[in-house]
């Protein structure tokens, strides 16, 4: 058996982890690029979202290195990815490939089915002790990977070179991929954040103060940079502190574990935030999206983009919401939406345009500030 | 009179059309030039500089420089831009400019159509076409010349209508094929063509104008802000009236000259980057290729004059990029240091 798996952002890393550490032969595809898209949009119906292009192209590729077994979530909302497993597997089969497709469900009623995949996956030589160890582990380090994630959104804007920012964070991934034990991914958080100091020495950081914006909308367009034109990366780039809602650990942490652990920046209260302006469950992560925006506009961030696929349901929902949040906390809000003809032109122009707009505001504030600041001396 | 021949140039490179606007230091327009891209913006930009070189005095001098539009980094890169910035930034900029008090802009290019949103002289919200090109300048040019009369006759024609038809705007196919279908039935051409003024405008507004707050003084600008039918179709849609800038067609250039002057003209210890106006004379020359170093296959441009590389850009990853001029949005310090030092 060979096991490969969707790929969303980072998560590789954590699922190469999880499966290596039960001895599970597993074939990590390809990343996510124009080749995978155009594979599996030849695959897809049209009207489906980017993710199931994306994860088909996935699988494809996968298959071309010897993968036969896929592992994929489900879920049981009103988002059409909950079955998105069972599609897959029927578009595979009519396509001539021959894959095993298990489902890791969120327990519904009964553990006993989402027990017997695991232990299908894991083989008869893992004990349920070692399975549990290998879990946590894997949940550990995508607890850092997140981390690592977060502080380099803090260090793209305040780093000379974004280059070389990028490529400390490739390296910091590179050694979370090598970690398997949990000094080793300690270590390599502390090695970034001493990485990015010992860049910052000598360069004058009390005087920049980047904006910062909140990243909102679907999980994956928001986890994959791929999806999401890179554009953590492309604000980071424009001087820009970035933060996202959902985290993978966070979203393991709710979704998987049952909110038994937390993981980074633990999405548990965005429900509460969201309750004035949406307090339905509409599927997907309606809710987390209006919560998060809530909750960004009261840290006082100062601005929030949401990125969905084209024809989400429930990114749809939050987004016809989220104007009575830029209302009530004068934010702005900005939604971009992604597929496969999305063109790197476009979003470039609205994001620097969207930059551009928060600028000038705070140019025009602080220089009113400062003005108002010499009237009172004056007075 | 020496030292008041100094001029901020604006460039706006767009899919259409390619504007070029020379700004002098008492914030009036000297030059405006409007020129179509077909599709060789290259070469137009030379156009354009041999045609402002030819119009201007011997004893004129750039002391800055912006570019604006889809190709604007294209152009930075061929006239050496102190300033290079988004569509929109430099719409709302010039319209602040030539009006402080404008709370909507509306602009409709050719591919492109937008909204900006300003209070007290800053953009609070904008929005741009997404998917769809309806209603924009190219599906009008399409549609005049379908029917045999030119695009400047098209909006003289539309005011005649006494009652305009209904057509669907909401997608250019059917669009067209509903207007067929009511030149068909009789209808006369002032009629249809004040319809499709009107669909186009019901598009917009229920497009890019969604959930957008319009609040007058309201500027129209863009190329089709030339067609009085379209002015007269959005008056009668929003029930105030638009106000079309003097400069309506060349608001992007003017803006990337505001701009300019914003970052040069108002500071002593930065000289512009213009590469001078004989570059019309030089000979530009692009490239392309798809770099195999990973699955993206990024199609990588490469600029060169006179068989010397000037820029490089359209890989995700940088690897191509930052040899040359750094790609839009991190023009680094080393390049300034760079000029300083010469």
């Amino acid at each position: 058996m060979k096991v490969t798996f969707p790929h969303m952002g980072n998560a590789w890393i954590v699922i190469q982890t999880l499966f290596e550490s039960l001895n599970v032969e597993v074939v990590v595809p390809p990343f996510n690029s124009k080749r995978t898209l155009n594979l599996g949009t030849k695959l897809s119906p049209e009207s489906a979202c980017l993710p199931l292009k994306l994860n088909l192209g996935n699988y494809i590729e996968a298959a071309n290195e010897g993968a036969d077994t896929i592992v994929i979530t489900g879920g049981i909302g009103p988002c059409r990815f909950g079955y998105y497993g069972e599609v897959e597997r029927q578009i595979l089969i009519d396509s001539g490939y021959n894959y095993e497709v298990v489902t890791l469900e969120p327990p519904d009623g009964s553990l006993l089915g989402l027990a017997k995949r695991i232990r299908f996956l894991a083989g008869t030589k893992n004990s349920w002790a070692k399975i549990l160890m290998a879990m946590r582990f894997a949940y550990l380090k995508s607890v850092a990977l997140d981390r690592v994630e977060d502080l380099i959104h803090a260090a793209r804007p305040r780093l000379p070179n974004p280059a070389l920012t990028e490529k400390l964070y490739e390296k910091a991934k590179e050694q979370l991929v090598q970690a398997m034990t949990e000094k080793k991914v300690k270590d390599t958080v502390a090695w970034v954040q001493e990485s990015i100091r010992e860049r910052q020495e000598g360069l004058n950081t009390e005087s920049v103060k980047p904006l910062r914006i909140g990243i909102i909308g679907e999980i994956y367009t928001i986890l994959d940079p791929f999806s999401s034109v890179g554009i953590e990366e492309e604000l980071g780039r424009l001087g820009v502190e970035v933060d996202r809602s959902i985290y993978l650990s966070g979203w393991v942490g709710s979704h998987i574990f049952q909110g038994l652990a937390p993981g980074y920046r633990s999405i548990r209260s965005y429900s509460k935030h969201a309750k004035p302006f949406l307090p339905h469950f509409v599927g997907g992560h309606g809710i987390e999206t209006v919560g998060a925006a809530v909750k960004f506009a009261r840290e006082g961030y100062d601005g929030i983009i949401q990125v969905f696929p084209l024809s989400c349901m429930p990114e749809i929902v939050a987004a016809s919401v989220l104007p009575k949040v830029q209302d009530a906390y004068k934010i702005p809000i900005m939604t971009l939406i992604v597929d496969e003809h999305t063109g790197h032109a476009g979003i470039q122009t609205r994001l620097e345009a969207y930059v551009d707009m928060l600028e000038r505001a705070r140019l025009l504030q602080e220089s009113i500030q400062t003005r108002e600041g010499v009237l009172s001396v004056g007075g | 009179m020496l030292g008041d021949d100094k001029y901020f140039l604006g460039v706006d490179v767009g899919s259409v059309s390619t504007n070029i606007v020379l700004l002098g230091q008492d914030n009036t327009v000297k030059e405006a030039l409007y020129l179509r891209t077909q599709g060789r913006p290259m070469q137009i930009i030379q156009e354009g500089i041999r045609l402002l070189r030819s119009k201007i005095g011997k004893s004129a001098e750039i002391i800055g420089v912006g570019t604006t539009g889809s190709a604007r980094q294209l152009a930075a890169t061929l006239l050496g831009a102190d300033v290079i910035k988004n569509e929109i930034t430099a719409h709302a900029v010039a319209a602040s400019r030539v009006n402080p008090q404008v709370q909507t802009i509306l602009e409709i290019g050719g591919q492109d159509s937008k909204i900006i949103i300003l209070r007290d002289g800053v953009v609070s919200d904008f929005a741009m076409n997404t998917v769809c090109a309806a209603g924009t300048g190219s599906f009008l040019d399409q549609q005049a010349s379908r029917l045999g009369i030119k695009i400047e006759e098209f909006g003289h024609l539309a005011l005649e209508a006494k009652n305009p038809v209904r057509i669907a705007g909401r997608c250019s196919v059917f669009a067209e094929s509903d207007m067929i279908h009511k030149q068909q039935l009789g209808h006369s051409l002032p009629d249809i063509l004040a319809g499709l003024c009107q669909a186009m405008v019901r598009n917009y507004l229920n497009n890019v104008g969604k959930n957008k707050e319009i609040r007058g003084p309201i500027f129209f600008q863009g190329g089709v802000a030339a067609n009085p039918g379209i002015c007269k179709a959005f008056e009668e849609e929003l029930g105030q009236s638009i106000i079309v800038p003097e400069n309506y067609n060349v608001m992007g250039a003017l803006g990337a000259a505001y701009l300019a002057q914003e970052k040069v003209g108002l500071r002593q210890d930065i000289r512009t980057q213009f590469r001078g106006l004989n570059l019309g004379d030089t000979q530009f020359q692009a490239k392309s290729f798809d770099c195999k170093g990973c699955a993206n296959r990024c199609e990588v441009v490469e600029i060169t004059q006179d068989g010397k590389s000037l820029a490089r850009w359209g890989d995700r990853c940088g690897k191509w990029s930052v040899i040359g001029v750094p790609s839009p949005g991190t023009r680094g310090e080393e390049s300034k240091e760079e000029q300083r030092g010469a």
